[in-house]
């Protein structure tokens, strides 16, 4: 049974171009361009995995986040900035994220880093 | 004239504008609280000095011409005495004796012996008869049957009862005086008893007195004729040098020039309405104490000055370092923390380009890295590791890309917004610290209206202070000499956030100008301004989630709104990155 997966970032070429490597590596991967998008088909969809970015428009990454805390408490979240801060990476992870990860991406880290949660 | 004074006084403690800064400005400045301490120190210590003089002057004159008045006082009664004592003498020997009995020389002689044995001075004694022929003589003279009626003595005696003549040399040739009393006898003829004494007397008494050094003291009579002999002031019998009043009632003591220009203290009494006794002492040796109290004062009140002068000089330095000091530590606090903004723009600046680039840096990593999974899943091909070879390096590049970012997003963290508690109020008032000197010197009023109750806001201290410091310093160029910057901080409850005014009475903008004053690079102060001033406030206060507003309206001024939030927030946080 392939592991469901939601990417959500606002960069559409982004997402696609993650979204396949990560079928290539046999996840069943949804995506999502922005924070609203994100907790609506969260909310009508089961997911074992989040990939969320912290900077997007509209709704901020962590406030997404404290959404998808509110509907799935234990759901597993993976944090993505492109800020180089730690500080965002942090907060997230007080908010409940199960870790974060800076852009751009190792996808060997990437999935690392998912299959340890999805354990 | 005074208003100038204070001006230019206070004018010291302003700071002036750049061109007459250091060193001038210190100079003036010890200058003038120099003069300030002096003045204060000086001029009560000489008014007092002054007033201690004057009542030490008057009170030792009074210590001095008391026992002047006292001593010419003791004189004048040893002459009264003196002359009554004889005048009672010749009166008793005239009521003793009648005429018959001194017509008999005998007689006289008698008593004229007795009178040498009781009494100094008496030089011979005679009898008169009323046609003024002496009658009968006792004494070292053969003067019998001289004729006395032309003399004055004799004709005042005839009206006065009594007489006591002037000093005179008569036909003895040697000072004398007379005395003489007027008798009637049974008949009704008038008789005389007239008496000679030798002045020796009245020199004795007056040299009886301890006369000082250049002191002086002699009789004269109405006519100001000496009646003895004086040290300074003429012979005897001569007109007396000395300026003597021409009434002289009872006892008074003047102060007064004598003929040679010396200052003397006189004292002058009537002596039994004959003669005026005089005591002269001179000023220098009577105030001789004086002087040297005098000397030492002046001396004491120049040793006192130059201290002050030297304290005033030292303290003047002092405090003026002190100053000096505190004013370059202002100095350098303000660059420091001008530095600081610099680098933390230079770091907004970064941190803005590496975000940039990040986004497009990590699409061409995921699109390579999407290559090399499609290479290396599909079947092996002519020249796949060829594509592999240079994709890898794609990756490798976008790698090293990643790090420079990072780098730069890591030096821009160092001038990260770090969030705490903070009180507004009290960053108004560090940060008005900056500008109180420049807003004295050109008297511009600064009111502050600091809510006390202000909740505390949640944000980045120097990033608030520069927020403050900016648009402080835009108010403070945009008013007059004179003008009015008012800050006002209050709270806003619904919103949960901390409001700040900046309000200056300043030029204003016109309405082409408001549309661009966020812009950066846009500025109204012709080659003085960078223009970035107000657009890195803007992107200060977007970062620390607060809210940035303005109103103005030409020639009548701008007030500036800020709000920073009292809660830590994530709203809109998006929206900026």
């Amino acid at each position: 049974m392939n592991k469901k997966i939601l990417l959500v970032d606002d960069e559409h070429e982004f997402v696609q171009t993650l979204a396949q490597r990560l079928k290539l590596r046999g996840y069943e991967v949804s995506t999502a361009l922005s924070g609203e998008d994100c907790l609506e088909i969260f909310s009508s969809n089961p997911f074992d995995l989040v990939v969320l970015d912290l900077m997007m428009p509209g709704m901020s990454g962590l406030e997404v986040l404290a959404g998808l805390k509110r509907l799935e408490k234990s759901i597993p979240v993976i944090l993505l900035t492109g800020h180089g801060s730690t500080k965002e990476g942090m907060e997230g992870m007080k908010l409940g994220a199960a870790d974060y990860l800076m852009k751009p991406l190792d996808i060997n880290q990437l999935t690392e880093k998912m299959e340890e949660i999805l354990k | 004239m005074k208003k100038t004074f204070m001006n230019n006084f206070f004018y010291f403690f302003k700071t002036p504008p750049e061109h007459i800064r250091r060193p001038y400005r210190y100079v003036r400045m010890r200058r003038s609280i120099a003069f300030l301490f002096m003045v204060i120190t000086i001029v009560p210590l000489t008014i007092m000095a002054g007033i201690n003089y004057h009542q030490y002057r008057e009170s030792l004159k009074k210590e001095i011409t008391t026992p002047v008045f006292s001593l010419v006082n003791d004189i004048r009664y040893a002459f009264e005495i003196f002359i009554e004592e004889r005048l009672s003498t010749i009166r008793f020997i005239s009521n003793a004796y009648s005429d018959e009995d001194l017509k008999n020389p005998d007689t006289l002689k008698k008593i004229f012996r007795a009178l040498k044995h009781e009494f100094d001075g008496f030089v011979d004694i005679g009898m008169i008869n009323s046609s003024g022929i002496l009658e009968s003589y006792a004494g070292p003279y053969s003067l019998l049957g001289k004729d006395y009626s032309q003399q004055d003595s004799f004709k005042e005696v005839k009206v006065r009862g009594s007489y006591i003549s002037d000093v005179f040399l008569g036909f003895r040739k040697f000072p004398h005086i007379i005395y003489a009393v007027e008798r009637m006898t049974d008949d009704g003829k008038s008789w005389y008893l007239r008496a000679t004494i030798d002045t020796k007397k009245y020199e004795e008494l007056v040299n009886s007195i301890e006369l000082g050094i250049e002191s002086d003291a002699f009789l004269v009579n109405k006519d100001k004729i000496l009646q003895t002999s004086s040290r300074y002031y003429g012979k005897i019998l001569e007109k007396c040098t000395l300026d003597i009043p021409d009434v002289v009632n009872g006892t008074f003591v003047k102060e007064l020039k004598d003929p040679s220009g010396k200052e003397v203290i006189a004292g002058f009494s009537n002596v039994h309405s004959d003669y005026i006794f005089v005591l002269v002492k001179p000023k220098s040796v009577i105030l001789k104490s004086w002087y040297t109290l005098k000397s030492e004062m002046f001396f004491i009140l120049g040793v006192s000055i130059i201290i002050i002068v030297i304290a005033s000089i030292r303290l003047s330095n002092l405090v003026t370092n002190r100053i000096k000091t505190a004013d370059e530590r202002r100095e350098t606090a303000l660059k420091e923390l001008q530095h600081t903004q610099k680098l933390s723009s230079i770091g907004r600046l970064a941190a803005g380009v590496a975000h940039e680039i990040n986004n497009p840096l990590a699409i061409i990593n995921e699109k390579a890295g999407l290559m090399n999974d499609i290479i290396s899943f599909s079947k092996d091909f002519e020249l796949k590791d060829e594509f592999l070879k240079h994709n890898q390096s794609i990756i490798n590049s976008v790698s090293r890309c990643r790090s420079i970012t990072h780098r730069l997003l890591g030096f821009a963290r160092r001038f990260d917004i770090n969030f705490e508690k903070l009180d507004v109020n009290s960053i108004v008032k560090e940060v008005l610290g900056f500008l109180e000197k420049e807003a004295s010197y050109r008297q511009v009023e600064l009111v502050l209206n600091l809510n006390p109750e202000l909740p505390q806001v949640f944000s980045d201290k120097g990033q608030v202070q520069q927020v403050f410091l900016n648009l402080l310093t835009n108010a403070m160029a945009a008013v007059e000499n004179g003008g009015k910057i008012e800050i006002t901080s209050y709270y806003i409850s619904d919103k949960k956030m901390v409001g700040i005014d900046f309000k200056d009475n300043g030029y204003g903008m016109s309405e082409d100008v408001k549309k661009h004053i966020f812009d950066p690079f846009f500025t109204t102060k012709q080659g003085k301004g960078t223009g970035l001033g107000l657009s890195i406030t803007y992107g200060i206060v977007k970062k620390l989630k607060g809210k940035i507003s303005f109103e103005s309206r030409e020639n009548l001024g701008t007030t500036f709104t800020i709000l920073l939030p009292e809660e830590e927030t994530y709203e809109s946080m998006s929206e900026e990155e």
